[in-house]
């Protein structure tokens, strides 16, 4: 009798467990139960759609490198990333790869080991470089010495792009004032390019200017003077940006129809690079993997209680109608970012520069907003044919580590060492630039010295 | 009669048999080696191409644009030698996709500016060697990389305008400043996976 109730228990306790594991595993969004260990800083978003790294087969290398290389294949691209691919299948260096397997990227990323991984996302020992580069200070005496724990560290190198600051540009930048000249960041030039930008949809939307009488929207629909005044003051009616074009839905060959609250896929539609960027970020990479939108609620970094629920999508910064992209640059981070950077951005030199741009006391394009560094305005490929300034919507493009940002944001306004020194120190980030870095990288200093020795070496010009 | 038959018989054998012969010998036609030489002529002749008719006309004769190894910051057109490299990497990627086509190949040097374009494999050092010591001579061999055998072919790659030897000269990172116009400055490595 004793043994059959506990016999008894035992089978309701299997029945429940299991019904449990089926209706996570068949049903809920949330499936982390079965993760074996948490996910990095740049995944953990995603970590409830498995299918978002993992395909048929949970061990098959070559089908979860597809994946990474789907999200991230973009910012691998030459002339960025000095380590492609076609580096390491090149039998020549067979050799290497029995040392450090860079065929793959879980090589050096392996997910789910919190225990061995940096927070950069490195699941590999920090000097890992010596595998290949072991005899480094033979070819360049100036690294002689080195230890390789500092290849990363010294704000010289990472193994994707580790030629961005080559010593030819160090050189070229030797002796530069901490604020340049001339600082401003670069131009927009979406509607420059229009005529070029295949994916416009230039028949059903000509540019020319529409009027209030002009808006397309059902007769049906009750729209307020607010909306229609937003709307006729943006860009979008002086370009011809009808209210069909965004409102109007087609799926699977149907007949359009109206749809009242557009999502990222009508955006898309005109603004394909900003959009793909804004997926490939933390803020839009759940929407991505066909999940939920963000929230700040999800989030690892402090966020403000009052914004927990919200949900990230374009319309959240860029507030449907009106589009102000001011308030897209700093208003709309603050209310939900609660960070120390953040919450002593205000404090900042950068703010008061961005309050003048905003008086006219000074020009466009001289403020420092937190979309100025975060979502930088960048030269992109936006096809195999034409190069653009876009906005980029990453905002993790240029995060981690932190001197991706030296070239493309710091470098508009601020001298090279000055930018290097900035980014190593990282109390000054942490209090969001107010003050002078307490740090030297001596980079620039070995940059120098090296092309002065090539100067009495040749008793030519410098290289 | 029946030694008609046999005769017959035995032409019949003969003629299908030196048929079969003959097709299989055209399919194996174009040995590793003649391939390996088929490639490098068109490698080079690219080089060359590229080397006189764009970089050396639009920088030295019309003078309208520089030739960079840093050709994105600096708007210039990229090197002859990094021309051929990025070549080597989109084939290599491209082949990938393509199960009958294997092959790989590189620009090296016994004195490389970029040091990762040094001879590492015994074959690439001594087939280096062999070309800038035997003017004219192409150096073939087998050797095995990573567990899998190949045949790998060694030419020789000269200076052919004044602009190759100027620039290997005063670069900051050479280790020669004394090449002549016409002088072997490195190889064109080729590999060919053999069974």
């Amino acid at each position: 009798m004793k043994y059959s109730k506990l016999w008894l228990l035992w089978l309701i306790i299997i029945v429940v467990l299991g019904t449990y594991f089926i209706y996570v595993l068949l049903a809920s969004e949330d499936k982390t139960v079965f993760m074996p260990g948490e996910l990095t800083s740049g995944h953990h978003q995603i970590a409830n759609n498995c299918n978002a790294c993992h395909v048929d087969s949970f061990s098959d290398k070559e089908a979860i490198q597809k994946k990474c290389v789907e999200c991230h294949g973009e910012q691998r691209k030459k002339p960025f990333d000095s380590h492609p691919r076609a580096k390491f299948t090149d039998p020549r260096n067979a050799d290497l790869l029995s040392n450090i397997d860079a065929l793959y990227c879980v090589t050096c990323h392996t997910e789910h080991k919190p225990e061995i991984t940096q927070s950069t996302g490195l699941s590999q020992p920090v000097d890992f470089c010596v595998h290949c580069h072991r005899d480094v200070g033979k070819d360049r005496p100036s690294h002689e010495g080195m230890v390789f724990d500092t290849c990363a560290s010294s704000g010289c190198h990472n193994f994707h792009n580790n030629r961005s600051l080559y010593t030819d540009f160090l050189v070229k930048h030797i002796g530069e004032a901490e604020l340049l000249e001339k600082r401003i960041v670069p131009a927009k030039e979406f509607s420059k390019v229009l005529d070029e930008i295949a994916t416009y949809p230039h028949d059903r939307y000509p540019v020319k200017k529409l009027t209030r009488k002009d808006a397309d929207y059902p007769d049906t629909l009750q729209i307020t003077e607010e909306i229609e005044h937003d709307w006729v003051s943006t860009k979008h009616a002086n370009s011809g940006v009808n209210c069909s074009s965004c409102h109007m839905k087609t799926e699977n060959n149907k007949q359009a129809v109206w749809v009242n609250k557009p999502d990222h896929q009508a955006c898309l539609k005109c603004h394909e690079s900003e959009v793909k960027h804004f997926m490939q970020g933390k803020h839009g990479m759940r929407l991505k993997s066909g999940l939920s939108p963000m929230t700040p609620a999800m989030a690892r970094l402090p966020m403000k209680p009052k914004s927990m629920n919200s949900e990230l999508g374009c319309n959240s910064c860029h507030k449907a109608h009106k589009y102000d992209l001011m308030n897209a640059t700093v208003d709309v981070c603050l209310d939900c970012h609660d960070d120390k950077h953040s919450v002593n951005y205000t404090q900042s030199s950068h703010y008061q520069l961005l309050l003048k741009e905003k008086s006219g006391d000074l020009p466009e394009g001289s403020g420092v907003s937190c979309a100025t560094c975060h979502m930088p305005r960048v030269q992109v490929d936006v096809s195999d044919w034409l190069r653009r300034v876009v906005v980029q919507h990453n905002q993790n493009s240029t995060l981690v580590p932190a001197e991706k940002m030296i070239r493309p944001v710091c470098m508009s306004c601020h001298g090279l060492e000055f930018s290097i020194d900035s980014l190593a120190d990282e109390k000054l980030i942490k209090n969001n630039f107010i003050g002078k870095p307490s740090i030297h990288i001596e980079s620039m200093d070995m940059a120098d010295k090296d092309n002065k020795r090539h100067l009495e070496e040749t008793g030519g010009e410098s290289f | 009669m029946k030694v008609n038959k046999v005769l017959i018989i035995l032409g019949t054998v003969i003629t299908v048999s030196s048929v079969a012969t003959l097709s299989h010998a055209g399919e194996d036609m174009v040995s590793v080696k003649s391939m390996a030489d088929a490639l490098h002529l068109v490698m080079d002749s690219d080089r060359n191409i590229y080397t006189k008719k764009i970089v050396n006309r639009l920088v030295k004769k019309e003078k309208v644009i520089k030739a960079s190894e840093h050709f994105e910051d600096d708007k210039a057109l990229v090197l002859p030698a990094q021309m051929f490299r990025f070549g080597a990497e989109l084939v290599k990627k491209r082949s990938e996709k393509l199960p009958d086509v294997d092959f790989s190949y590189s620009l090296q040097s016994l004195w490389p500016i970029n040091k990762q374009n040094a001879p590492k494999t015994k074959a690439e050092k001594a087939g280096l060697k062999f070309v800038a010591e035997n003017i004219g001579k192409n150096y073939y061999t087998k050797e095995v990389l990573g567990g899998k055998k190949y045949f790998t072919a060694v030419y020789a790659d000269t200076g052919v305008a004044p602009v190759c030897v100027s620039c290997h000269n005063k670069h900051k990172d050479t280790p020669k400043r004394d090449f002549k116009l016409g002088d072997v400055m490195g190889g064109v490595v080729i590999r060919i996976p053999v069974k």
